[in-house]
């Protein structure tokens, strides 16, 4: 078997329906203390070969989505609802049995901390080649060879000697490389990167983005980036989508979303990051609060209690109802969910672009 | 490796020169007369001198613990020209009930404890590590219920409860085997193994319980690693996931215990289960030496039992080593 064969089940998929469409999908925890909704009817879809990144604070349910879309959550205590079409099949209702099969081979996944997610007692080479022969009727040597293969094709100096070392070996940017090896192996459809630069140096950073970046171009796979740095997404994504409380509470282009974000959250977010360039002496602006309790979301917007700018809508809305995710106008695909109406949007950027 | 191996075999020999040293001074500072026993009833305070000459107790303490010392490595002649009793080394002493070698007694018993303790350890270690593995994986289900609920049994009763119980059901009531005891194995294999199994079971009962729960917790611990979570990721099946990411994490904590548990049990730690099945082993020596306050031998089991727990530490680091690579290359 030629090691360039794609690996992918041949699905024929409707020619317009997406490559990946998840729909209304929700991951709930029934507990002690009541039903932890994570994931609360998230929809988005993803083309091959573009990427979406899914921004939030921790506890948005971020990660959540992305091991449901592993179907990591199967044959656990939590409660998925929903629909995750990949190619036209849906992996919500997929048996466990034929989920593994898809699981590293059509979706893989890149964990945030990559001391942490390779296996202590065994060398990074063995863990890579697990990796491709659970999928392939290969040799171990094949497998180790096609290990090695990776390890250079993400850029480690002398991959046939590190491939016998073991992760703590390893430096942190290292590490994270033969991780994106580990889950590139099998040369996937979807990637799924979850925080791939939490726990690395800075400098390191970017060199794993452009990383991913081009084996992205070289694979054609489509990559999901979760995040809670919007200047990562901005960088490598195709379309946002911003997560509250397990809700989308914005999506859209990434052009569309910063260049003219339409939720006060977003706001917060664009507004809580450094810029190079700016002023030195300008103070960040966090978002004041913290992430809302997943059991007991706030009445209304999830949002309310730490939104600026719920004194602009009137009669209390924003903690009444709970605002509709709405086209924004002039735009394609562009939603928001925020009772301000445009008109007041377009007076508040106007008085802090006075500021 | 190599080098890894030769630190601990220093700290082992350094841990069981430390042990000599507070076990002769415990035996030293003991308030009984060791010569008074040896003597007898008709006892003459010529005679009672002359034995405490001949083994060595009319000197100074530090002359005592160079004799010793010395006897472990080149061995040590006891009395004079007359009834002269050679030791050879390693020289623990003479019993002074018997006038034997300690040495020699206790390696007469340690077959019966080697086979004791390995036999069972073998069968606890097996049976425990998989019971915990089951429980761990069907966490909060009926399977897992039972394997805590037998172990909590397995915990609370007494070695002499469930021994003294194992004896009457198969021995006297239902006579399936013979009376209990140890057969040399290159005697009698069968009777080597007929009189063994109800130790054995016994000992096992008492230790799974252990077993299944340590394995039980180090396993739903490696549950929550990102590797395992990698592991499943990966498409690896969940039996794969289980015993090859999860056990190799899991097993090291286990490692660490079976050995000292192991280098306890041939050491004669099973003084109880051999009292309850009439095993003369080196536990009942033991406990024989302290009521006849024969302290060369009290000493001799001591320092015997202490070297195979020291030993079994050395093993457990090696293959904690061989397990770990973090150990073995740090």
């Amino acid at each position: 078997m030629s090691l360039q064969t794609s690996p992918h089940p041949a699905q024929v998929a409707p020619a317009s329906a997406p490559f990946l469409d998840v729909r209304d999908l929700r991951v709930h925890f029934p507990t002690e203390d009541g039903i932890v909704k994570s994931v609360d009817g998230v929809s988005f879809t993803l083309e091959k070969g573009s990427t979406l990144g899914i921004v939030g604070e921790s506890g948005s349910g971020k990660s959540v989505t992305s091991l449901a879309l592993l179907g990591l959550h199967k044959g656990t205590r939590a409660q998925v609802s929903g629909e995750i079409r990949l190619e036209g099949r849906d992996l919500v209702a997929l048996p466990e049995h034929d989920m593994r099969a898809l699981r590293g081979r059509t979706v893989s996944m890149i964990f945030q901390d990559p001391l942490s997610a390779l296996h202590p007692y065994f060398t990074v080479g063995a863990q890579i080649a697990e990796a491709y022969q659970v999928h392939h009727r290969v040799s171990k040597k094949e497998a180790r060879d096609r290990a090695v293969e990776m390890l250079k094709r993400v850029g480690i100096p002398q991959p046939d000697r590190r491939a016998k070392d073991y992760p703590h070996q390893f430096s942190g940017g290292m590490r994270q490389r033969a991780m994106i090896a580990m889950s590139l192996v099998c040369d996937p459809a979807l990637l799924i990167a979850d925080e791939p630069t939490t726990a690395l140096d800075v400098t390191v950073q970017a060199q794993i983005l452009d990383l991913i970046r081009d084996l992205q171009e070289e694979f054609g796979s489509a990559v999901i980036l979760i995040t809670h740095d919007l200047g990562v997404v901005a960088d490598i994504a195709d379309d946002i989508l911003v997560m509250y409380g397990g809700r989308r509470i914005e999506y859209g282009s990434v052009r569309d979303v910063l260049t003219r974000p339409e939720h006060p959250y977003t706001w917060g977010l664009l507004e809580s990051m450094p810029h190079i360039g700016g002023d030195v002496e300008r103070r960040l602006n966090p978002i004041a609060g913290s992430p809302p309790s997943l059991i007991d979301l706030p009445s209304g917007c999830a949002f309310h209690p730490r939104c600026t700018f719920k004194g602009w809508v009137p009669h209390g809305l924003c903690a009444a109802e709970r605002p509709e995710l709405l086209a924004v106008a002039g735009t394609d695909r562009h939603i928001a969910a925020c009772h301000l109406t445009a008109e007041t949007k377009r007076e508040i950027r106007g008085r802090r672009a006075a500021q | 490796m190599l080098r890894y191996l030769i630190r601990r075999l220093l700290a082992a020999a350094v841990i069981l020169l430390v042990i000599t040293v507070i076990t002769f001074v415990i035996f030293y500072a003991l308030p009984s007369n060791p010569a008074l026993l040896a003597c007898g009833k008709t006892c003459s305070p010529s005679r009672l001198a002359e034995i405490k000459h001949s083994l060595g107790l009319d000197q100074s303490f530090m002359t005592q613990f160079w004799e010793f010392f010395k006897g472990l490595f080149v061995g040590r002649d006891y009395g004079d020209q007359s009834l002269r009793v050679h030791c050879g080394a390693p020289c623990l002493g003479l019993s002074f009930q018997t006038d034997t070698p300690v040495l020699t007694t206790l390696l007469g018993d340690f077959p019966a404890d080697l086979s004791l303790g390995l036999g069972a350890a073998v069968v606890f270690l097996v049976l425990g590590v998989g019971l915990g593995m089951v429980a761990a994986v069907r966490r909060g289900k009926a399977a897992d219920k039972a394997a805590v609920g037998f172990a909590l049994v397995g915990v609370s009763v007494q070695i002499y409860f469930i021994g003294l119980l194992l004896l009457f059901l198969f021995v006297d009531k239902w006579q399936i085997l013979p009376a209990s005891g140890y057969t040399p194995i290159t005697q009698d294999p069968a009777a080597w193994f007929q009189g063994l199994i109800l130790p054995w079971i016994t000992l096992v009962i008492v230790y799974l319980a252990m077993y299944t729960r340590l394995t039980r917790s180090s396993m739903l611990e490696v549950f929550a690693e990102d590797y395992m979570r990698t592991a499943r990721a990966k498409g690896l099946p969940a039996r794969k996931v289980v015993l090859k990411h999860g056990l190799r994490a899991a097993i090291t904590p286990i490692i660490t215990i079976f050995g000292m548990d192991v280098g306890s049990l041939i050491g004669g730690s099973a003084v109880i289960t051999e009292s309850v099945f009439g095993i003369n082993g080196i536990g009942k020596l033991a406990v024989d030496s302290v009521q006849n306050s024969d302290l060369p031998v009290i000493l001799g089991t001591t320092l015997f039992a202490a070297t195979f727990v020291v030993l079994a530490n050395v093993v457990v680091d090696v293959v904690y080593g061989l397990v770990d690579p973090r150990v073995r290359l740090a």
